[in-house]
C-alpha cells in the first residue's frame, strides 16, 4: 500500500504544481466570481438613462394606456408625446435624440394602426414589447365597440385558475420540480465537464509515461493495478482540489452579497434550499461516475504510444459522456420517460440519468441502490479488465489501433496456465 | 540468493520467443546475455521481473517466487530508456528511489555521490531532456542501483554510448558486482561480455545455443586461434591439415585450427620458410564461438 501512496502523492503534486492546473483554476476562479457579479458588471457598461421612444398619437386616446402598459412592461423604456411632424419626428430619430419613434392612429373602423421607425431594426425586443401592448389595446378597444361594458371585459381577461396538483405521495411539487431542474442541470454539467477535463488528463498522463518509456520502471518497481488506481486517485483529488477552490470561491463570493442576488441567479437554479439527501446523492453519483470514467481513460491511455494520440484514444469515452449528457437533458424535461428509466440502470448513463430521477422524481430506495450496486459491480469489472489492458498495454508499442491493440494486451497480460 | 529459470517458455500467440530455457544465475556474479535482435534475451528479462508472464517453466530466486514484495531487491534498467522529460534529475530520482522503498534524505546523499562519481554533479537541478544521450544513461543507471539491488538487470547498458562513457559505466557496474550485486546483462557486443562475465549465455531464436562459465565454453570450444606473421607466402596453410579457417591479415594470416596439437605441427612446417616475426596460439574469443554457434549471418 505504501506504494500506491507514493504514486498517488506524486501524481497528485505534480499536476497541482503544473501551470496548467494553476492557470484552468484561476480562469474558473474569474468565471465564478464575474458571474456572481454579473448585475454589476452589466450595470457598469450600460447607461443608467432610459431608451426614449417618441411618439406622435393622431388618436388622442391611445397614448396615456400606451405609455402605461410599455413602461410598466419594461423600465427600461420611456415613452414621450412629440409635438410635430412625422418629418420631424424621423429627423429627430437619426440625430439620436431618440432611440426610435412611433405614429399611431385610429383607422376607421377605431383599430389603432402603427407606424416604427428606428435607426435600424434589430433591437426587436423594444419593438415587441410596443406591439403586444398595442395588441392589448386593440383587443381592449374592440371588445369595448363591440358593445360589452367595462366588467365583462376584465372578466374575459381574467387569468384562469390553474393548479397543479400530484396526487402520488411523496411526488414533488411544482415549485420542487423547477428548483431540482435546476440543481440537477448544475450537477450534471458539472460532471460532464470534470469527466471529460480530468479523464483526458488521465489518459494523456499514462500516454506520456508510456511515451517516456519511464513506465517499464515503474511497473517494475510497482504492479500496474497499484500504479493505475493511484493515478486515478491522483487526479481524482487534484479535481476535488479545483472543485473545492472554485466552490469556496463562488460560495464567499455569493454570500458577500446575497441581497442582491436573491430573486436573481440563485433563484433560476434553485440552490437556495436544495436537500440535502440531493446533494449526498450527487456526490456519491459524481465519485462513481468519475472512477468509471478514468478506468475506462486510464485503460484507454495504456493502449497508445504517444501522448498526441491519447485524445483519439479516449473518443468512445467522450461520445459516451456526451451521449449520457444528451440523455438527461431530455430527461429534465420528461423525466418520467422510459427511456429516463432504462438508462438510470445503465452503468455509463447512470450517475447522470439516475441523479435526474432522484431530483425530479420519488425515486424508490431500491431503485437507487440497484443502480448503485450495477455501477460499482461495472467499475470492479473494468477495473479488472482495465488492469489487465493495462498491464499489457504499456509494455506494447506499435501501430494505434485501440481495439486490436486492446485483445492483444489482454493476450500479452494472460497467464497461459 | 541463486536465480533460477527451470524450463521457461513465452509464447505470444503462435509464435515462440522464449523456448525452454533453463539457466542458473550464481550469487554475486555477473551473468551475460548475448543474442541478436528478437533472440528473446528482453522477454526473459521481463519474465523474471515479471511483468510478463511465463508460458512455461519456473523461475525462482533464492527458492521464492518474484513479486512485487521483492522488487525494494532488484534494480532494473531497461533497454528502452525511460526518466520523466519534464522532472529534474533530483526529483526523478527521489520519485523512483521511493519507489524502490528508500527514504528521501538517502536518495539524495547517494544520488550526489554517484552524480560526483559520474563528475556531473551540476546536473542534480537540470531537467532530463536538457542532458545529452549519454549523460541521460547515466541518470538511468543511477536510478537502476541508488537502492543497492541484490539482483540487477542490465539491458543493453552500453548501447549508444561513447567509449569514455562506456569505460566509465563498466567501473561503475563492476564496482556494482563488487558490494555483492548479482548482475544480469544483455548485449550485442562481445567484448563487454567477454570482459565483464562469469557465466553467459548465447540465445538464439529464444533457444539457448551455448551456456555456461565463460572458461568452460572456451575450453569445450577445442578450436583456437593461431595467429602467423611472416615475410613469406603463408597461403600453403590454407590447406595444411587441422585447419578450419584461414583468414588474410596485414602482415600473415589468421588461422582457426582444430587444436592445440595442430599448432605444433604449422610450427614444425613453417621452420625454413623464411622469417617468422610472429606465431602466437590464442583462445578463441566469444566472437568466435558466436560466429560459429548462431551463424555468420550475425549482424
Amino acid at each position: 500500500m505504501n506504494k500506491f501512496w507514493i504514486i498517488f502523492a506524486h501524481t497528485y503534486l505534480d499536476k497541482i504544481k503544473s501551470k496548467t492546473f494553476i492557470i484552468t483554476t484561476a480562469l474558473f476562479v474569474l468565471l465564478v466570481i464575474g458571474s456572481v457579479n454579473i448585475q454589476n458588471i452589466t450595470s457598469l457598461f450600460s447607461d443608467e438613462s432610459k431608451d426614449q421612444v417618441a411618439v406622435i398619437d393622431s388618436s388622442e386616446v391611445l397614448f396615456p394606456p400606451l405609455k402605461a402598459g410599455v413602461e410598466s412592461a419594461d423600465d427600461s423604456l420611456e415613452l414621450i408625446a412629440f409635438d410635430g411632424t412625422e418629418e420631424d419626428v424621423k429627423t429627430a430619430v437619426q440625430n439620436e435624440k431618440y432611440e426610435s419613434a412611433l405614429t399611431i392612429a385610429l383607422n376607421n373602423e377605431g383599430i389603432p394602426e402603427a407606424n416604427y421607425y428606428a435607426s435600424d431594426i434589430t433591437n426587436t425586443g423594444m419593438q415587441q414589447t410596443i406591439l403586444d401592448q398595442l395588441q392589448q389595446l386593440k383587443v381592449g378597444l374592440a371588445i369595448e365597440q363591440a358593445g360589452f361594458d367595462e366588467a365583462m371585459i376584465s372578466s374575459i381577461n381574467a387569468p384562469v385558475t390553474f393548479n397543479t396538483i400530484a396526487l402520488d405521495e411523496g411526488a414533488k411539487t411544482i415549485e420542487e420540480m423547477f428548483q431540482a431542474q435546476g440543481v440537477v442541470y448544475i450537477m450534471v454539467f458539472l460532471m460532464y465537464i470534470v469527466v471529460i477535463m480530468y479523464g483526458t488528463m488521465i489518459a494523456t498522463d499514462v500516454a506520456t509515461e508510456k511515451s517516456s518509456r519511464v513506465m517499464e520502471i515503474l511497473i517494475s518497481s510497482a504492479s500496474p493495478i497499484t500504479h493505475m488506481f493511484a493515478k486515478i486517485i491522483g487526479i481524482a483529488l487534484v479535481g476535488l482540489t479545483q472543485i473545492g477552490i472554485i466552490i469556496a470561491v463562488a460560495v464567499s463570493a455569493v454570500s458577500s452579497q446575497k441581497d442582491e442576488l436573491v430573486g436573481g441567479v440563485l433563484d433560476m437554479f434553485g440552490f437556495l434550499d436544495t436537500p440535502t439527501s440531493l446533494i449526498i446523492y450527487g456526490v456519491l453519483f459524481f465519485l462513481l461516475g468519475y472512477l468509471l470514467y478514468a478506468t475506462l481513460a486510464a485503460m484507454l491511455g495504456s493502449l497508445v504510444n504517444r501522448s498526441e494520440e491519447a485524445n483519439q484514444a479516449i473518443t468512445p469515452l467522450i461520445m459516451l459522456i456526451a451521449v449520457a449528457f444528451l440523455i438527461a437533458m431530455f430527461g429534465l424535461s420528461s423525466p418520467e420517460s422510459p427511456l429516463i428509466t432504462v438508462t438510470s440502470f445503465i452503468p455509463f448513463f447512470a450517475p447522470m440519468v439516475m441523479l435526474l430521477r432522484i431530483g425530479m422524481l420519488d425515486v424508490a430506495i431500491w431503485e437507487i441502490a440497484i443502480s448503485i450496486g450495477i455501477l460499482i459491480a461495472t467499475i470492479i469489472i473494468l477495473g479488472l479488465i482495465g488492469a489487465r489492458v493495462y498491464k499489457g498495454g504499456v509494455l506494447m508499442y506499435g501501430s494505434a489501433k485501440p481495439l486490436k491493440n486492446m485483445m492483444k494486451a489482454i493476450q500479452l497480460s494472460k497467464k497461459e496456465k | 540468493m541463486t536465480l533460477i529459470l527451470e524450463n521457461v517458455t513465452k509464447r505470444f500467440g503462435e509464435h515462440t520467443a522464449v523456448d525452454n530455457l533453463s539457466l542458473t544465475i550464481p550469487e554475486k556474479e555477473m551473468f551475460g546475455f548475448l543474442g541478436g535482435n528478437g533472440a528473446g534475451k528482453t522477454t526473459t528479462f521481463r519474465m523474471i521481473l515479471g511483468l510478463l508472464d511465463k508460458s512455461e517453466g519456473k523461475i525462482s530466486w533464492n527458492n521464492e517466487q518474484i513479486n512485487y514484495g521483492k522488487s525494494n531487491l532488484i534494480g532494473y534498467l531497461p533497454e528502452e530508456r525511460g526518466l520523466y522529460p519534464k522532472l529534474k534529475v533530483r526529483e526523478q530520482i527521489i520519485y523512483l528511489g521511493r519507489l524502490r522503498g528508500m527514504e528521501k534524505a538517502e536518495i539524495v546523499s547517494e544520488l550526489e555521490k554517484w552524480l560526483e562519481r559520474f563528475k556531473v554533479p551540476e546536473y542534480m537541478d537540470k531537467k532530463v531532456e536538457e542532458l545529452s544521450k549519454g549523460n541521460q544513461q547515466k541518470i538511468q543507471f543511477i536510478s537502476a542501483v541508488i537502492h543497492k539491488p541484490k539482483l540487477l538487470i542490465l539491458d543493453e547498458p552500453f548501447s549508444g554510448l561513447d567509449p569514455v562513457n562506456v569505460e566509465m559505466l563498466k567501473e561503475a557496474v563492476l564496482d556494482v558486482k563488487e558490494s555483492g550485486t548479482s548482475i544480469v546483462f544483455s548485449s550485442h557486443q562481445m567484448d563487454h561480455v567477454e570482459e565483464m562475465c562469469e557465466h553467459l549465455c548465447i540465445l538464439q531464436k529464444g533457444r539457448p545455443v551455448v551456456q555456461g562459465a565463460l572458461r568452460e565454453i572456451k575450453r569445450s570450444f577445442g578450436k583456437k586461434n593461431l595467429i602467423v606473421h611472416a615475410d613469406e607466402s603463408l597461403e600453403f596453410l590454407k590447406a595444411f591439415p587441422g585447419v578450419v579457417n584461414y583468414k588474410k591479415v596485414m602482415d600473415g594470416c589468421k588461422l582457426q585450427i582444430e587444436d592445440e596439437a595442430v599448432s605444433q605441427e604449422i610450427f614444425q612446417a613453417l621452420q625454413g620458410k623464411g622469417f617468422i616475426r610472429k606465431f602466437e596460439l590464442e583462445e578463441p574469443s566469444l566472437n568466435d564461438i558466436f560466429i560459429e554457434k548462431v551463424g555468420a549471418s550475425y549482424e
